[in-house]
Protein backbone atom coordinates (compact mmCIF):
# COMPACT_ATOMS: atom_id res chain seq x y z
CA UNK A 1 0.00 0.00 0.00
CA UNK A 2 2.94 2.33 -0.69
CA UNK A 3 0.83 4.15 -3.30
CA UNK A 4 -1.58 5.17 -0.53
CA UNK A 5 1.26 6.82 1.43
CA UNK A 6 2.45 8.63 -1.72
CA UNK A 7 -1.18 9.65 -2.44
CA UNK A 8 -1.56 11.02 1.11
CA UNK A 9 1.56 13.12 0.68
CA UNK A 10 0.49 14.33 -2.78
CA UNK A 11 -2.85 15.40 -1.28
CA UNK A 12 -0.98 17.34 1.41
CA UNK A 13 1.37 18.85 -1.21
CA UNK A 14 -1.49 20.07 -3.40
CA UNK A 15 -3.61 21.35 -0.52
CA UNK A 16 -0.63 23.47 0.61
CA UNK A 17 -0.14 24.89 -2.89
CA UNK A 18 -1.14 28.55 -3.24
CA UNK A 19 -2.08 28.12 -6.91
CA UNK A 20 -5.03 26.00 -5.81
CA UNK A 21 -6.47 28.75 -3.59
CA UNK A 22 -6.02 31.42 -6.28
CA UNK A 23 -7.99 29.29 -8.73
CA UNK A 24 -10.75 28.59 -6.20
CA UNK A 25 -11.00 32.33 -5.45
CA UNK A 26 -11.44 33.08 -9.16
CA UNK A 27 -14.10 30.37 -9.39
CA UNK A 28 -16.05 31.91 -6.48
CA UNK A 29 -15.86 35.38 -8.05
CA UNK A 30 -17.15 34.11 -11.41
CA UNK A 31 -19.96 32.05 -9.87
CA UNK A 32 -21.03 35.02 -7.74
CA UNK A 33 -20.96 37.26 -10.82
CA UNK A 34 -23.41 34.81 -12.47
CA UNK A 35 -26.04 36.15 -10.04
CA UNK A 36 -25.74 39.63 -11.51
CA UNK A 37 -25.56 38.37 -15.09
CA UNK A 38 -28.67 36.28 -14.41
CA UNK A 39 -30.58 39.49 -13.64
CA UNK A 40 -29.94 40.66 -17.19
CA UNK A 41 -31.41 37.54 -18.78
CA UNK A 42 -34.98 38.33 -17.82
CA UNK A 43 -36.29 35.37 -15.85
CA UNK A 44 -33.57 32.85 -16.69
CA UNK A 45 -31.38 33.54 -13.67
CA UNK A 46 -31.19 29.87 -12.61
CA UNK A 47 -30.33 28.61 -16.10
CA UNK A 48 -27.64 31.25 -16.63
CA UNK A 49 -26.21 30.58 -13.17
CA UNK A 50 -26.01 26.82 -13.86
CA UNK A 51 -24.38 27.43 -17.26
CA UNK A 52 -21.78 29.86 -15.93
CA UNK A 53 -21.21 27.95 -12.66
CA UNK A 54 -20.67 24.53 -14.29
CA UNK A 55 -18.50 25.97 -17.07
CA UNK A 56 -16.36 27.69 -14.41
CA UNK A 57 -16.17 24.40 -12.48
CA UNK A 58 -14.87 22.66 -15.61
CA UNK A 59 -12.43 25.40 -16.63
CA UNK A 60 -10.90 25.85 -13.16
CA UNK A 61 -10.87 22.11 -12.60
CA UNK A 62 -8.98 21.66 -15.89
CA UNK A 63 -6.52 24.39 -14.90
CA UNK A 64 -5.81 22.59 -11.62
CA UNK A 65 -5.66 19.16 -13.29
CA UNK A 66 -3.18 20.32 -15.94
CA UNK A 67 -0.98 22.74 -13.97
CA UNK A 68 -0.79 20.58 -10.86
CA UNK A 69 -0.91 17.31 -12.83
CA UNK A 70 2.05 18.25 -15.03
CA UNK A 71 3.98 19.34 -11.94
CA UNK A 72 3.29 16.06 -10.12
CA UNK A 73 6.24 14.29 -11.70
CA UNK A 74 8.22 17.05 -13.42
CA UNK A 75 8.60 19.07 -10.18
CA UNK A 76 9.90 15.97 -8.41
CA UNK A 77 12.47 15.44 -11.18
CA UNK A 78 13.42 19.12 -11.44
CA UNK A 79 13.96 19.49 -7.69
CA UNK A 80 15.53 16.03 -7.46
CA UNK A 81 13.17 14.98 -4.64
CA UNK A 82 12.41 11.89 -6.71
CA UNK A 83 15.95 10.58 -6.08
CA UNK A 84 15.40 9.82 -2.42
CA UNK A 85 11.89 8.46 -3.00
CA UNK A 86 12.85 5.95 -5.69
CA UNK A 87 15.91 4.82 -3.70
CA UNK A 88 13.45 3.68 -1.02
CA UNK A 89 11.30 0.58 -1.15
CA UNK A 90 8.79 2.13 -3.55
CA UNK A 91 8.31 0.90 -7.10
CA UNK A 92 7.99 3.44 -9.88
CA UNK A 93 4.44 2.19 -10.54
CA UNK A 94 3.48 2.72 -6.86
CA UNK A 95 4.95 6.22 -7.00
CA UNK A 96 3.01 7.21 -10.14
CA UNK A 97 -0.24 5.67 -8.96
CA UNK A 98 0.07 7.44 -5.62
CA UNK A 99 0.76 10.77 -7.28
CA UNK A 100 -2.25 10.34 -9.58
CA UNK A 101 -4.69 9.26 -6.90
CA UNK A 102 -3.50 12.03 -4.55
CA UNK A 103 -4.39 14.68 -7.12
CA UNK A 104 -7.68 12.95 -7.98
CA UNK A 105 -8.63 13.19 -4.29
CA UNK A 106 -7.88 16.93 -4.29
CA UNK A 107 -9.97 17.31 -7.47
CA UNK A 108 -12.82 15.40 -5.86
CA UNK A 109 -12.77 17.81 -2.94
CA UNK A 110 -12.51 20.85 -5.22
CA UNK A 111 -15.18 19.77 -7.68
CA UNK A 112 -17.44 18.88 -4.75
CA UNK A 113 -16.94 22.29 -3.16
CA UNK A 114 -17.45 24.06 -6.49
CA UNK A 115 -20.61 22.00 -7.07
CA UNK A 116 -21.90 23.03 -3.63
CA UNK A 117 -21.07 26.65 -4.53
CA UNK A 118 -23.10 26.46 -7.75
CA UNK A 119 -25.99 24.65 -5.96
CA UNK A 120 -26.11 27.31 -3.25
CA UNK A 121 -26.17 30.13 -5.82
CA UNK A 122 -28.92 28.39 -7.87
CA UNK A 123 -30.89 27.73 -4.69
CA UNK A 124 -30.51 31.44 -3.79
CA UNK A 125 -32.29 32.41 -7.03
CA UNK A 126 -35.11 30.08 -5.94
CA UNK A 127 -34.72 26.95 -8.10
CA UNK A 128 -34.36 23.90 -5.85
CA UNK A 129 -34.86 21.38 -8.70
CA UNK A 130 -31.99 22.78 -10.76
CA UNK A 131 -29.84 23.03 -7.60
CA UNK A 132 -30.18 19.23 -7.32
CA UNK A 133 -30.08 18.38 -11.02
CA UNK A 134 -26.61 19.87 -11.53
CA UNK A 135 -24.98 16.96 -9.64
CA UNK A 136 -25.04 14.53 -12.57
CA UNK A 137 -23.14 17.14 -14.60
CA UNK A 138 -20.76 17.80 -11.67
CA UNK A 139 -19.99 14.07 -11.46
CA UNK A 140 -19.19 13.87 -15.18
CA UNK A 141 -17.02 16.99 -14.94
CA UNK A 142 -15.06 15.18 -12.22
CA UNK A 143 -14.64 12.11 -14.46
CA UNK A 144 -13.39 14.35 -17.27
CA UNK A 145 -10.88 15.96 -14.88
CA UNK A 146 -9.60 12.52 -13.88
CA UNK A 147 -8.92 11.74 -17.55
CA UNK A 148 -7.20 15.12 -18.09
CA UNK A 149 -5.00 14.47 -15.01
CA UNK A 150 -4.00 11.09 -16.44
CA UNK A 151 -3.20 12.76 -19.79
CA UNK A 152 -1.03 15.36 -18.00
CA UNK A 153 0.68 12.58 -16.05
CA UNK A 154 1.56 10.66 -19.24
CA UNK A 155 3.08 13.73 -20.90
CA UNK A 156 5.02 14.73 -17.76
CA UNK A 157 6.77 11.34 -17.61
CA UNK A 158 8.77 12.08 -20.77
CA UNK A 159 8.30 15.72 -21.73
CA UNK A 160 9.19 19.15 -20.32
CA UNK A 161 6.56 20.92 -18.13
CA UNK A 162 5.82 23.55 -20.81
CA UNK A 163 5.34 21.01 -23.59
CA UNK A 164 3.31 18.74 -21.27
CA UNK A 165 1.00 21.68 -20.46
CA UNK A 166 0.57 22.55 -24.17
CA UNK A 167 -0.07 18.89 -25.13
CA UNK A 168 -2.57 18.38 -22.30
CA UNK A 169 -4.52 21.54 -23.19
CA UNK A 170 -4.56 20.42 -26.82
CA UNK A 171 -6.02 17.04 -25.86
CA UNK A 172 -8.66 18.82 -23.72
CA UNK A 173 -9.69 21.17 -26.57
CA UNK A 174 -9.60 18.53 -29.34
CA UNK A 175 -11.41 16.05 -27.07
CA UNK A 176 -14.35 18.48 -26.91
CA UNK A 177 -14.52 18.64 -30.69
CA UNK A 178 -14.06 14.92 -31.16
CA UNK A 179 -17.08 14.49 -33.42
CA UNK A 180 -15.65 17.15 -35.75
CA UNK A 181 -12.64 14.85 -36.31
CA UNK A 182 -14.99 12.13 -37.52
CA UNK A 183 -16.77 14.57 -39.84
CA UNK A 184 -13.43 15.74 -41.28
CA UNK A 185 -12.34 12.11 -41.81
CA UNK A 186 -15.58 11.37 -43.70
CA UNK A 187 -15.50 14.48 -45.87
CA UNK A 188 -11.81 14.45 -46.78
CA UNK A 189 -10.62 12.89 -50.07
CA UNK A 190 -7.07 11.84 -49.22
CA UNK A 191 -6.81 8.31 -47.78
CA UNK A 192 -3.83 9.09 -45.56
CA UNK A 193 -5.61 12.14 -44.13
CA UNK A 194 -8.73 10.00 -43.62
CA UNK A 195 -6.67 7.43 -41.69
CA UNK A 196 -5.00 10.22 -39.66
CA UNK A 197 -8.23 11.91 -38.56
CA UNK A 198 -10.01 8.60 -37.92
CA UNK A 199 -7.10 7.44 -35.76
CA UNK A 200 -7.16 10.73 -33.85
CA UNK A 201 -10.92 10.31 -33.31
CA UNK A 202 -10.44 6.88 -31.76
CA UNK A 203 -7.23 7.69 -29.88
CA UNK A 204 -8.25 10.94 -28.21
CA UNK A 205 -10.85 10.97 -25.43
CA UNK A 206 -14.33 12.02 -26.44
CA UNK A 207 -15.05 14.74 -23.88
CA UNK A 208 -18.39 15.72 -25.46
CA UNK A 209 -19.78 12.62 -23.70
CA UNK A 210 -19.04 14.28 -20.35
CA UNK A 211 -20.53 17.63 -21.26
CA UNK A 212 -24.16 17.73 -20.08
CA UNK A 213 -24.16 21.31 -18.78
CA UNK A 214 -26.93 22.44 -21.13
CA UNK A 215 -29.10 19.51 -20.04
CA UNK A 216 -28.46 20.40 -16.37
CA UNK A 217 -29.25 24.06 -17.07
CA UNK A 218 -32.69 22.94 -18.26
CA UNK A 219 -33.14 20.97 -15.04
CA UNK A 220 -32.77 17.53 -16.65
CA UNK A 221 -30.90 14.72 -14.94
CA UNK A 222 -28.93 12.17 -17.01
CA UNK A 223 -30.13 8.56 -16.89
CA UNK A 224 -28.33 6.09 -14.59
CA UNK A 225 -27.38 3.87 -17.57
CA UNK A 226 -25.80 6.89 -19.31
CA UNK A 227 -23.80 7.72 -16.18
CA UNK A 228 -22.62 4.09 -15.85
CA UNK A 229 -21.56 3.79 -19.49
CA UNK A 230 -19.67 7.11 -19.49
CA UNK A 231 -17.99 6.23 -16.16
CA UNK A 232 -16.92 2.85 -17.58
CA UNK A 233 -15.49 4.64 -20.61
CA UNK A 234 -13.58 7.04 -18.31
CA UNK A 235 -12.17 4.25 -16.10
CA UNK A 236 -11.09 2.27 -19.15
CA UNK A 237 -9.39 5.31 -20.64
CA UNK A 238 -7.67 6.19 -17.35
CA UNK A 239 -6.36 2.63 -16.93
CA UNK A 240 -4.79 2.73 -20.40
CA UNK A 241 -3.20 6.14 -19.74
CA UNK A 242 -1.81 5.18 -16.32
CA UNK A 243 -0.40 1.93 -17.74
CA UNK A 244 1.25 3.92 -20.52
CA UNK A 245 2.72 6.40 -18.00
CA UNK A 246 4.08 3.51 -15.91
CA UNK A 247 5.72 1.84 -18.93
CA UNK A 248 7.44 5.11 -19.95
CA UNK A 249 8.43 5.89 -16.34
CA UNK A 250 9.88 2.41 -15.70
CA UNK A 251 12.47 2.91 -18.43
CA UNK A 252 13.48 6.42 -17.50
CA UNK A 253 16.95 7.27 -16.20
CA UNK A 254 17.20 9.95 -13.52
CA UNK A 255 20.58 11.47 -14.35
CA UNK B 1 34.08 -12.03 4.68
CA UNK B 2 30.61 -10.60 4.13
CA UNK B 3 30.28 -8.43 1.07
CA UNK B 4 28.11 -5.35 1.20
CA UNK B 5 28.47 -4.41 -2.47
CA UNK B 6 29.64 -6.48 -5.45
CA UNK B 7 29.92 -4.83 -8.83
CA UNK B 8 30.60 -6.85 -11.98
CA UNK B 9 31.45 -5.23 -15.31
CA UNK B 10 29.05 -2.40 -14.64
CA UNK B 11 28.78 -0.12 -17.65
CA UNK B 12 26.62 2.89 -18.37
CA UNK B 13 26.25 4.73 -21.66
CA UNK B 14 24.24 7.92 -21.90
CA UNK B 15 22.59 8.89 -25.14
CA UNK B 16 23.12 12.54 -25.94
CA UNK B 17 22.02 15.03 -28.56
CA UNK B 18 18.52 15.95 -29.71
CA UNK B 19 17.97 12.66 -31.54
CA UNK B 20 19.97 10.63 -28.97
CA UNK B 21 22.32 9.60 -31.79
CA UNK B 22 25.57 9.88 -29.84
CA UNK B 23 26.58 7.95 -26.75
CA UNK B 24 28.91 8.88 -23.95
CA UNK B 25 30.35 6.15 -21.71
CA UNK B 26 29.97 7.38 -18.13
CA UNK B 27 31.07 4.10 -16.53
CA UNK B 28 33.23 1.49 -18.20
CA UNK B 29 33.34 -2.12 -17.00
CA UNK B 30 33.58 -1.39 -13.29
CA UNK B 31 34.44 -4.29 -10.99
CA UNK B 32 34.42 -3.70 -7.24
CA UNK B 33 33.90 -5.57 -3.99
CA UNK B 34 33.16 -3.75 -0.76
CA UNK B 35 33.34 -5.57 2.55
CA UNK B 36 30.58 -5.05 5.07
CA UNK B 37 31.25 -2.85 8.11
CA UNK B 38 33.69 -0.45 6.51
CA UNK B 39 33.71 3.06 5.12
CA UNK B 40 34.42 2.82 1.42
CA UNK B 41 35.39 5.91 -0.53
CA UNK B 42 34.85 6.38 -4.23
CA UNK B 43 37.35 8.99 -5.30
CA UNK B 44 37.72 10.77 -8.58
CA UNK B 45 37.73 14.10 -10.37
CA UNK B 46 34.48 15.69 -11.59
CA UNK B 47 32.90 13.57 -14.31
CA UNK B 48 34.78 10.43 -13.25
CA UNK B 49 31.59 8.37 -12.88
CA UNK B 50 31.15 8.46 -9.08
CA UNK B 51 27.56 9.70 -9.08
CA UNK B 52 26.69 7.39 -11.98
CA UNK B 53 27.97 4.41 -9.96
CA UNK B 54 25.90 5.34 -6.92
CA UNK B 55 22.78 6.06 -9.01
CA UNK B 56 23.12 2.67 -10.70
CA UNK B 57 23.40 0.96 -7.31
CA UNK B 58 20.32 2.67 -5.85
CA UNK B 59 18.24 2.07 -9.00
CA UNK B 60 17.87 5.61 -10.34
CA UNK B 61 19.47 4.68 -13.63
CA UNK B 62 19.65 1.36 -15.44
CA UNK B 63 22.95 -0.25 -16.44
CA UNK B 64 23.82 -0.63 -20.12
CA UNK B 65 25.75 -3.79 -19.24
CA UNK B 66 26.97 -5.64 -16.18
CA UNK B 67 25.37 -6.22 -12.86
CA UNK B 68 25.68 -5.47 -9.16
CA UNK B 69 24.52 -6.97 -5.88
CA UNK B 70 23.94 -5.29 -2.55
CA UNK B 71 24.06 -7.63 0.46
CA UNK B 72 23.87 -10.54 -2.00
CA UNK B 73 20.70 -9.31 -3.69
CA UNK B 74 20.46 -8.10 -7.27
CA UNK B 75 20.13 -4.30 -7.52
CA UNK B 76 17.05 -4.77 -9.72
CA UNK B 77 15.25 -6.49 -6.83
CA UNK B 78 13.11 -3.85 -5.07
CA UNK B 79 13.55 -5.74 -1.75
CA UNK B 80 17.21 -4.59 -1.81
CA UNK B 81 15.93 -1.06 -1.15
CA UNK B 82 14.55 -2.10 2.23
CA UNK B 83 18.10 -2.36 3.56
CA UNK B 84 19.80 0.58 1.91
CA UNK B 85 19.90 4.32 2.50
CA UNK B 86 20.79 7.04 0.02
CA UNK B 87 21.63 10.71 0.30
CA UNK B 88 22.20 12.53 -3.03
CA UNK B 89 24.64 15.38 -3.53
CA UNK B 90 23.20 18.70 -2.33
CA UNK B 91 19.92 17.11 -1.19
CA UNK B 92 16.74 19.07 -1.67
CA UNK B 93 13.39 18.19 -0.17
CA UNK B 94 9.73 19.18 -0.38
CA UNK B 95 9.32 22.89 0.43
CA UNK B 96 5.90 22.39 1.93
CA UNK B 97 6.94 19.82 4.51
CA UNK B 98 8.71 20.24 7.84
CA UNK B 99 11.76 18.10 8.64
CA UNK B 100 9.63 16.04 11.01
CA UNK B 101 6.84 15.47 8.45
CA UNK B 102 9.42 14.44 5.85
CA UNK B 103 10.90 11.88 8.22
CA UNK B 104 7.44 10.49 9.03
CA UNK B 105 6.60 10.24 5.31
CA UNK B 106 9.79 8.32 4.56
CA UNK B 107 9.39 6.11 7.63
CA UNK B 108 5.91 5.15 6.40
CA UNK B 109 7.34 4.28 2.98
CA UNK B 110 9.45 1.66 4.76
CA UNK B 111 6.35 0.30 6.46
CA UNK B 112 7.16 1.82 9.85
CA UNK B 113 3.77 2.98 11.00
CA UNK B 114 3.79 2.41 14.76
CA UNK B 115 7.46 3.31 15.24
CA UNK B 116 7.52 6.13 12.68
CA UNK B 117 7.51 8.97 15.24
CA UNK B 118 10.10 7.33 17.47
CA UNK B 119 12.38 6.57 14.55
CA UNK B 120 12.01 10.10 13.10
CA UNK B 121 12.96 11.67 16.44
CA UNK B 122 15.87 9.26 16.89
CA UNK B 123 17.39 10.05 13.50
CA UNK B 124 16.88 13.81 13.73
CA UNK B 125 18.65 13.69 17.11
CA UNK B 126 21.41 11.50 15.69
CA UNK B 127 22.29 14.03 12.96
CA UNK B 128 22.23 16.84 15.52
CA UNK B 129 19.30 18.79 14.09
CA UNK B 130 18.07 21.01 16.91
CA UNK B 131 14.58 20.14 18.16
CA UNK B 132 13.38 23.71 17.60
CA UNK B 133 14.01 23.22 13.85
CA UNK B 134 12.07 19.97 13.50
CA UNK B 135 8.76 21.67 12.82
CA UNK B 136 10.00 24.44 10.56
CA UNK B 137 9.33 24.19 6.79
CA UNK B 138 12.28 22.76 4.87
CA UNK B 139 12.31 25.79 2.53
CA UNK B 140 13.73 27.84 5.44
CA UNK B 141 16.67 25.43 5.99
CA UNK B 142 20.30 26.29 5.28
CA UNK B 143 22.49 23.99 3.16
CA UNK B 144 24.08 22.49 6.26
CA UNK B 145 20.68 21.77 7.82
CA UNK B 146 19.45 20.16 4.59
CA UNK B 147 22.56 17.98 4.54
CA UNK B 148 21.73 16.80 8.07
CA UNK B 149 18.14 16.06 7.04
CA UNK B 150 19.55 14.24 4.01
CA UNK B 151 21.63 12.03 6.25
CA UNK B 152 18.78 11.51 8.72
CA UNK B 153 16.39 10.36 5.95
CA UNK B 154 19.04 7.99 4.57
CA UNK B 155 19.16 6.29 7.97
CA UNK B 156 15.41 6.23 8.72
CA UNK B 157 15.10 2.50 7.92
CA UNK B 158 18.27 1.65 9.89
CA UNK B 159 19.91 0.42 6.68
CA UNK B 160 22.79 -2.02 6.42
CA UNK B 161 24.42 -0.08 3.59
CA UNK B 162 24.21 3.66 3.10
CA UNK B 163 25.22 5.44 -0.12
CA UNK B 164 26.36 9.02 0.35
CA UNK B 165 27.09 11.14 -2.71
CA UNK B 166 29.50 13.96 -1.81
CA UNK B 167 28.15 14.20 1.75
CA UNK B 168 30.42 17.10 2.73
CA UNK B 169 29.86 19.14 -0.42
CA UNK B 170 29.12 22.82 0.19
CA UNK B 171 29.45 22.67 3.97
CA UNK B 172 31.46 25.11 6.07
CA UNK B 173 34.48 23.72 8.02
CA UNK B 174 32.49 23.17 11.24
CA UNK B 175 29.62 21.53 9.37
CA UNK B 176 32.05 19.29 7.53
CA UNK B 177 33.70 18.16 10.71
CA UNK B 178 30.34 17.36 12.32
CA UNK B 179 29.11 15.37 9.33
CA UNK B 180 32.48 13.59 9.13
CA UNK B 181 32.24 12.59 12.79
CA UNK B 182 28.73 11.35 12.23
CA UNK B 183 29.76 9.22 9.24
CA UNK B 184 32.73 7.84 11.20
CA UNK B 185 30.30 6.53 13.85
CA UNK B 186 28.08 4.65 11.36
CA UNK B 187 30.12 1.40 11.11
CA UNK B 188 29.73 1.01 14.91
CA UNK B 189 25.98 0.85 14.29
CA UNK B 190 26.55 -1.96 11.77
CA UNK B 191 26.20 0.29 8.74
CA UNK B 192 28.53 -0.01 5.74
CA UNK B 193 29.20 3.40 4.21
CA UNK B 194 29.74 3.75 0.46
CA UNK B 195 30.57 7.38 -0.18
CA UNK B 196 31.80 9.41 -3.11
CA UNK B 197 33.90 12.51 -2.83
CA UNK B 198 36.60 14.48 -4.53
CA UNK B 199 37.83 15.92 -1.22
CA UNK B 200 41.00 13.94 -0.48
CA UNK B 201 41.26 14.92 3.20
CA UNK B 202 37.80 13.45 3.89
CA UNK B 203 38.85 10.14 2.38
CA UNK B 204 42.13 10.09 4.35
CA UNK B 205 40.36 10.72 7.64
CA UNK B 206 37.31 8.50 7.10
CA UNK B 207 37.85 5.62 4.71
CA UNK B 208 39.17 2.13 5.24
CA UNK B 209 39.25 1.34 1.53
CA UNK B 210 39.11 3.44 -1.59
CA UNK B 211 38.59 3.11 -5.30
CA UNK B 212 39.82 5.75 -7.69
CA UNK B 213 37.72 6.37 -10.77
CA UNK B 214 38.85 8.39 -13.73
CA UNK B 215 36.83 8.93 -16.92
CA UNK B 216 34.53 6.10 -15.94
CA UNK B 217 37.31 3.57 -15.44
CA UNK B 218 38.73 2.09 -12.28
CA UNK B 219 42.27 3.44 -11.79
CA UNK B 220 43.08 1.84 -8.40
CA UNK B 221 41.37 0.03 -5.55
CA UNK B 222 42.39 -1.28 -2.14
CA UNK B 223 42.93 -0.56 1.55
CA UNK B 224 44.14 2.99 2.03
CA UNK B 225 47.24 1.99 4.06
CA UNK B 226 48.32 -0.57 1.48
CA UNK B 227 47.78 1.76 -1.44
CA UNK B 228 49.76 4.61 0.07
CA UNK B 229 52.73 2.47 1.19
CA UNK B 230 53.56 0.94 -2.11
CA UNK B 231 56.74 -0.84 -3.15
CA UNK B 232 57.37 2.12 -5.43
CA UNK B 233 58.02 4.50 -2.52
CA UNK B 234 60.11 1.95 -0.64
CA UNK B 235 61.36 4.61 1.73
CA UNK B 236 61.84 4.74 5.50
CA UNK B 237 61.81 7.69 7.83
CA UNK B 238 64.39 7.41 10.65
CA UNK B 239 64.51 9.70 13.70
CA UNK B 240 67.81 9.62 15.61
CA UNK B 241 69.59 11.43 18.43
CA UNK B 242 73.15 11.93 19.70
CA UNK B 243 74.79 12.72 16.33
CA UNK B 244 75.38 15.93 14.40
CA UNK B 245 74.35 16.61 10.82
CA UNK B 246 77.99 17.18 9.84
CA UNK B 247 79.26 13.92 11.35
CA UNK B 248 76.50 11.97 9.66
CA UNK B 249 77.02 13.67 6.30
CA UNK B 250 80.74 12.86 6.45
CA UNK B 251 79.96 9.18 6.90
CA UNK B 252 77.09 8.86 4.44
CA UNK B 253 77.01 11.17 1.45
CA UNK B 254 73.80 12.44 -0.18
CA UNK B 255 71.63 11.93 2.90
CA UNK B 256 68.56 14.14 3.21
CA UNK B 257 68.72 15.28 6.87
CA UNK B 258 66.23 17.57 8.59
CA UNK B 259 66.68 18.92 12.13
CA UNK B 260 63.47 18.48 14.10
CA UNK B 261 62.74 19.02 17.84
CA UNK B 262 62.44 15.24 18.22
CA UNK B 263 65.90 14.71 16.68
CA UNK B 264 67.34 14.36 13.18
CA UNK B 265 64.90 13.14 10.56
CA UNK B 266 66.33 11.16 7.67
CA UNK B 267 64.67 9.57 4.65
CA UNK B 268 66.49 6.56 3.27
CA UNK B 269 65.80 3.66 0.97
CA UNK B 270 64.99 0.37 2.68
CA UNK B 271 68.31 -1.20 1.67
CA UNK B 272 70.27 1.68 3.29
CA UNK B 273 68.95 0.93 6.79
CA UNK B 274 71.67 -1.55 7.83
CA UNK B 275 74.42 0.82 6.78
CA UNK B 276 72.77 3.75 8.59
CA UNK B 277 72.40 1.85 11.86
CA UNK B 278 76.06 0.85 11.84
CA UNK B 279 77.08 4.49 11.17
CA UNK B 280 74.89 5.72 14.06
CA UNK B 281 76.45 3.06 16.33
CA UNK B 282 79.93 4.18 15.29
CA UNK B 283 79.08 7.84 16.03
CA UNK B 284 77.54 6.93 19.42
CA UNK B 285 74.02 8.02 18.55
CA UNK B 286 70.68 6.26 19.06
CA UNK B 287 67.67 5.45 16.87
CA UNK B 288 64.36 6.89 18.18
CA UNK B 289 62.06 5.49 15.50
CA UNK B 290 61.92 3.87 12.05
CA UNK B 291 58.74 4.20 10.00
CA UNK B 292 57.75 3.45 6.44
CA UNK B 293 57.15 6.58 4.37
CA UNK B 294 53.62 6.79 3.04
CA UNK B 295 52.77 8.52 -0.14
CA UNK B 296 50.26 11.33 0.35
CA UNK B 297 46.82 10.53 -1.00
CA UNK B 298 47.09 13.55 -3.25
CA UNK B 299 50.34 12.28 -4.80
CA UNK B 300 48.84 8.84 -5.17
CA UNK B 301 45.67 10.20 -6.74
CA UNK B 302 47.56 12.35 -9.26
CA UNK B 303 49.93 9.46 -10.08
CA UNK B 304 47.15 6.90 -10.61
CA UNK B 305 44.93 9.15 -12.70
CA UNK B 306 47.90 10.18 -14.86
CA UNK B 307 48.92 6.53 -15.24
CA UNK B 308 45.41 5.60 -16.30
CA UNK B 309 45.13 8.43 -18.81
CA UNK B 310 48.43 7.40 -20.37
CA UNK B 311 47.02 3.93 -21.14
Amino acid sequence: MKWLIVAKNTFRETIRDRVLYNLILFFLLITASALFLGDLTGGNEARTTVNIGLSATLIFGVLIAIFVGVGLVSKEIEKRTIYVILAKRVTRAEFLLGKYLGLCTVLLLNTGLMGIGVSVVVFTVGDLMRAISIWGAVFLIYMELCIITAVALVFSTFSSPILSTIFSFSVFVIGHFSSALKDIAQSIGSTSAKVFFTSLYYLLPNFSLFSITTQAAHGNLPTVSYLISVTTYAIFYILILISLAIIIFQNRDFR
Amino acid sequence: MKLAVEIENLTKDYKIGFWHKHTVRALDNLNLKVEAGQIFGLLGPNGAGKTTTIKLLVGLIKPTAGNARILGRDIKDIETHQKIGYCPENPYFYDYLTAYELMLYFAELFGLTKDAKKRAEKMLNLVGLHESDWHKPLRSFSKGMLQRVGLAQSLINEPEVVFLDEPMSGLDPIGRREIRELIARLPKRGITVFMSTHILSDIEVLCDSVAILNRGKLAAVGKLDELLFTKETNELEVILRGVTVEALSNEMKSLRVLEKPSGLQIRIKEYELVELISVIKKLGGSVVSVQPVKMSLEDFFVKETAKQEAK
